[in-house]
């Protein structure tokens, strides 16, 4: 099964991004194997708006089941429901303990959007 | 001449000023309220029978049948109102949709049509039978500000003025920019206060980014020597008018009257201001 996290570096033991849509990147991590492949989200970055829509397209592309993310926006999260992707929330630490965290089981599922969107 | 009467942010007094200068100048101006988001010019200008036209936009709607998930139209898009899903499909986002057709095009299986949304009103009124106030109503929730801004303003004019007052939407985002940006020349109202001072400098900051002349009143002005006054002199800002403060004004508007009731004078004085532009802007008097 693969997990995607929106990342500050390029492997395991960076921390989760606090962002989502405009998260420089995303790790998306083998749970079984512990691979890992680096989807950049460089174009998204400053995307004035829908960066959370590409950014969840791209996550569900690169064949993730599941999301671990501090927030998800609203059309982010719209798409995750759709696409039956799991969304679980988690706060800033290192990849690594939170796939632990993951394996055991202990993070929360997101029940809705916890971000406004950005309008203008 | 269309003239923008904008403000960096809500409050100054923007829409009082604009009813004002287009109640004083009736004969030669008519008024169109482009702040879209929350019009209020028509809280002022009672009366007259009103028509209103719909402003209707095209999305793509996606037949999930002929789609296979290429890709092409997501990658096209460039407001990112269109997701692939996984196992769902395509997802739209008709609140992201600019309308472009773009999307309905590529499609190499012509899984894509367009569907109508409405995405605001335009409203039209002639009050009294000589002041003509133009509303621009934008459906709740819709992102086309902008287009709804476009249609109030080329909506055809029910009687013949030269000169066209729009209300611009308050702040610099991206719909105070669109009208602005139809205007030849922008008055920025502002309250002498250091917020009100960082709001203005916001605002001239966005004007000058699109080179457009501007010029500033001062409402709730407490004389040529308040801190606005003394800012724009600094700057070389030129202020067309000082609105003073004074409690009889700020009763009348409570009472629902405009600028002109509480100090006759103003009229002369809203008269003079629109020839001062109209040479300004035209180099010559408004015929
Ligand atoms: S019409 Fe244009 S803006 Fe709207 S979804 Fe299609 S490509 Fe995007
Ligand atoms: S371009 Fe057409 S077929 Fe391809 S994903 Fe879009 S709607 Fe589906």
């Amino acid at each position: 099964m693969k997990i995607a996290f929106p990342a500050t570096g390029t492997d395991l033991s960076c921390l989760l991004d606090g962002r989502f849509g405009r998260a420089p990147r995303f790790l998306v991590v083998d749970s079984e194997t512990n691979s890992y492949q680096t989807i950049e989200n460089d174009g998204n970055a400053d995307a004035s708006q829908g960066a959370g829509i590409q950014s969840a397209q791209a996550v569900i592309a690169a064949g993730a089941t599941a999301v671990v993310s501090v927030h998800f926006g609203p059309k982010a999260f719209q798409v995750f429901e759709k696409a039956g992707i799991k969304t679980l929330q988690a706060d800033i630490a290192p990849i690594s303990d939170l796939m632990d965290k993951f394996r055991q089981g202990v993070l929360p599922r997101m029940q809705g959007p916890d971000k406004a969107g950005h309008a203008g | 001449m269309k003239i923008a009467v904008a403000s960096g942010k809500g409050g100054t007094g923007k829409s009082t000023f604009s009813v004002a200068l287009a109640l004083a100048n009736r004969d030669r101006a008519r008024l169109v309220d482009c702040d879209v988001e929350e019009p209020n010019a028509h809280l002022f200008l009672r009366g007259g029978e009103s028509t209103s036209t719909p402003v209707w936009a095209s999305v793509p709607e996606v037949d999930a049948s002929l789609c296979d998930a290429c890709g092409k139209c997501t990658s096209f898009c460039q407001y990112n109102a269109l997701a692939l899903a996984g196992s769902a499909g395509l997802m739209v986002f008709p609140e992201l949709c600019h309308d472009c057709g773009g999307c309905i095009l590529v499609c190499p299986n012509k899984a894509l049509s367009e569907r109508k949304v409405l995405r605001g009103t335009i409203e039209s009124r002639v009050i009294d039978g000589t002041l003509e106030l133009v509303t621009g109503r934008l459906e709740v929730g819709s992102p086309s500000a902008p287009t709804v801004i476009r249609a109030a303003i080329e909506n055809p004019p029910a009687l013949r003025r030269r000169v066209t007052i729009f209300d611009a939407p308050p702040g610099t985002a991206c719909s105070f920019a669109s009208c602005v940006h139809q205007a030849d020349h922008c008055v920025l109202v502002t309250d002498p206060t250091p917020f009100g001072l960082h709001d203005l400098d916001l605002a001239i900051e966005a004007i000058q980014g699109m080179s457009k002349p501007f010029s500033v009143v001062i409402n709730r002005s407490n004389g040529d020597d308040d801190l606005a006054s003394r800012h724009c002199r600094r700057r070389g800002i030129p202020v067309l008018m000082r609105i003073p403060e004074r409690r009889e004004i700020a009763e009348c508007y409570s009472n629902g009257g405009s600028l002109l009731d509480a100090d006759p004078s103003m009229g002369e004085r809203l008269r003079a201001l629109l020839d001062d532009l109209h040479f300004h802007v035209s180099g010559g008097p408004i015929l």
